[in-house]
């Protein structure tokens, strides 16, 4: 391929929205409230849209004919590259919202910065995500707040999940070298760049909602490298099954 | 009020309904009439939250991310449509959780044909074109029923079910387009949703309670047996298009009475599914039940962060 | 602690400037925040709307059916209020 580079790139940005996605998929029908169910199915059909977006340029990138369904359902597991925050289960709604926080604080920051990458398309893909994903990141902030300024139990659970979500977020901010050529050409987006601002953020939201900042300074990666968490083979064979039980059809 | 003052009411209110008015939450309305429309709106909402448990069970799999998406949003208008009719309900002077009350303890019914399971994708094209296709000849007639919040609820929810069961027919097309594999698959969805859904239109006529009094409040413009009628008359050249068999051997077209003759429905079934024998019965209850208590300290820590921020800021006022 | 349920609210939705918020349903909600979210959420999935207003139920005070009467029928009459009751030779156009 002749942009492997900028192809890993783009696969790195929009495996987050799938695995992301997917995971808010497996809760439609079963949230909270009415209300809170139909809202978070809205995110997981922003994150879907996205996905399509970069899958179908990815796919012209690689110039084989490979589609956006070959992308997403048809790699091996170590062949995907999201971040392991967002394959983390829905334990209960407060890692729900938690991981949708942690995840959507980097998110934003890192869509107004491919806003301004000079790869059209990509900037073009930024500029539409960058509205979406700013509702996403009001709705779960202030969920965050609703749970850890609510009730005891509301604040004991969302603590909980900050904390066992707290060990996945400095991988938000680490590059491949895929990701690193990519922003040497100027294209991509130097996260490393985005991470004071992100804890800053980050830390305020906490305080706001009563929480404490974890102090753990121990963090887990490899999912950009496509070293995941036993979670991601799960999460795969559901997404995964149709495409691999019935080989070369369509849908 | 005294019984002659109350039949004046009611001979008043039937005229009004004969005149085609609506009747609006505040108006005089017979108890009967309040109780029934409790009872047909709070089933219809079930129907609708309950009904998107089988086919949200398939959003993790479905086989192509346009696929995905679609059936994302059809199972979140059921959502939408669930609370529409909730909301419709709640100004008959009940409350939304009153009526979960009724469906997780077994008091309130839901439609049946979301106690059978899901099995393969092509499921996903059936429940669309066969189980929207009943739902929504039962539904549209309701957009001009008497009692105006659900006749209003039903005209959002008509509107955004126009695409679902196009949704589901196109489903049906591809895999009947597809490979062997593809096509079995759809018949096989075929063969075991048609008679459920033909139960779905509920008991015959002549062991139906409802009938004759939702006629007159417009619940109802035509009886079970008539709709039944037309959902089988318009699905048959459907069938034909898809070039998929009817699993009904008696099936034949009966030049006298420009209808589709039809085999024998196995009500024994029907009966056994409502009164919670059927295939899953009680897992949707689980899912619905258990969705509903793992929520409790999350609508808690809601209400209790709105009071302390309501409580905040009169401080700050003071 | 004892479970209170979301209140209930009404939602009124601006299809597109020029026109007037529309009442389009209700919804529950612990705030108004809530609501305002819950609403963009539930009636404006297919973009219906530019604006939104969220009025907790409670606060609407409504007017009785009962005196539909005297409320609404005296008006019935006043045919002076319209345009037709007045005469205009055929010469005068357009007014």
């Amino acid at each position: 391929m002749k942009n492997e580079n900028l192809y890993n790139y783009i696969l790195g940005i929009a495996d987050n929205s799938l695995i992301l996605g997917q995971r808010l998929g497996e809760l439609t029908g079963h949230g909270p409230s009415l209300e809170t169910d139909i809202a978070c199915t809205n995110i997981s059909l922003d994150l879907f849209g996205q996905v399509r977006s970069y899958f179908q340029y990815a796919g012209k990138i690689a110039g084989d004919g490979r589609s956006e369904d070959d992308i997403a359902m048809l790699r091996k597991e170590r062949d995907y590259k999201n971040v392991l925050l967002v394959e983390q289960p829905n334990t209960n709604f407060a890692y729900t919202i938690g991981r949708q926080f942690l995840f959507d604080a980097y998110h934003l920051a890192f869509l107004k910065e491919l806003q301004k990458s000079p790869d059209l398309t990509l900037s073009a893909i930024a500029n539409k995500c960058v509205k979406e994903v700013s509702y996403h990141e009001r709705f779960s902030s202030d969920w965050v707040r609703r749970l850890g300024d609510g009730t005891e139990e509301s604040r004991e659970k969302m603590q909980e999940a900050i904390n066992d979500l707290w060990m996945y977020t400095d991988e938000l901010f680490h590059q491949t070298d895929a990701d690193k050529e990519v922003v040497e050409q100027g294209i991509g987006v130097d996260v490393t760049r985005l991470k004071d601002t992100y804890y800053n953020y980050v830390g305020e939201v906490l305080e706001e909602a009563t929480l404490v900042v974890p102090e753990s300074k121990y963090f887990h990666k490899g999912g950009k490298n496509g070293i995941h968490t036993e979670h991601l083979g799960y999460i795969l064979a559901e997404l995964q099954y149709m495409q691999r039980a019935y080989p070369n059809m369509e849908w | 009020m005294s019984e002659e003052q109350i039949r004046s009411l009611e001979r008043n209110f039937n005229e009004r309904i004969e005149r085609d008015e609506k009747i609006e939450p505040k108006d005089w309305m017979p108890e009967k009439y309040r109780k029934t429309h409790i009872r047909q709106i709070s089933q219809h909402a079930h129907s609708e939250i309950v009904g998107m448990l089988p086919e949200g069970n398939w959003i993790t799999r479905a086989p192509s991310l346009r696929r995905k998406v679609a059936l994302l949003a059809k199972v979140q208008d059921e959502a939408g449509h669930g609370l529409y009719l909730y909301s419709a309900c709640e100004t008959l002077g009940v409350s939304r959780d009153e009526l979960y009350e009724q469906l997780h303890t077994g008091k309130a019914k839901y439609s049946s044909i979301f106690n059978y399971p899901a099995l393969t994708w092509a499921d996903m094209g059936a429940i669309g074109w066969l189980v929207d296709g009943a739902a929504i000849i039962n539904q549209v007639p309701l957009c001009n029923t008497s009692y105006g919040p659900y006749a209003r609820a039903m005209i959002r929810v008509c509107k955004e079910e126009s695409f679902h069961q196009r949704q589901g027919f196109e489903i049906m097309l591809k895999l009947a387009n597809g490979t062997p594999e593809q096509k079995e698959m759809a018949q096989d969805a075929l063969n075991r949703w048609w008679w459920p859904s033909l139960m779905m239109l509920g008991p015959t006529d002549d062991k139906s309670v409802h009938t004759e009094q939702s006629m007159k409040w417009k619940l109802k413009r035509k009886t079970n047996d008539e709709l039944r009628q037309q959902f089988i008359d318009q699905t048959v050249p459907q069938a034909d298009v898809l070039g998929l068999t009817i699993p009904d051997p008696d099936l034949k077209w009966n030049e006298e009475r420009q209808s589709y003759d039809f085999g024998e429905i196995d009500w024994d079934e029907f009966w056994q599914v409502v009164k919670g024998h059927g295939p899953m019965n009680k897992e949707r209850m689980k899912a619905r039940v258990g969705a509903w208590e793992r929520g409790t300290w999350v609508r808690d820590a809601a209400m209790a962060h709105a009071e302390k921020k309501q409580a905040r800021k009169e401080k700050q006022v003071v | 602690m004892a479970t209170k349920n979301w209140p209930l609210w009404e939602i009124f939705v601006r299809s597109k400037n020029g026109l007037e918020h529309r009442h389009f349903g209700s919804l529950h909600a612990a705030d108004a925040e809530m609501a305002l979210e819950n609403a963009r959420d539930v009636y404006t999935r297919r973009n219906e709307g530019v604006s939104i207003w969220v009025v907790e139920s409670k606060h609407i005070t409504a007017s009785n059916p009962e005196n539909n009467g005297e409320l609404f029928e005296p008006a019935q009459d006043k045919v002076y209020r319209h345009p037709t009751f007045y005469d205009v030779p055929d010469e005068v156009k357009h007014m």
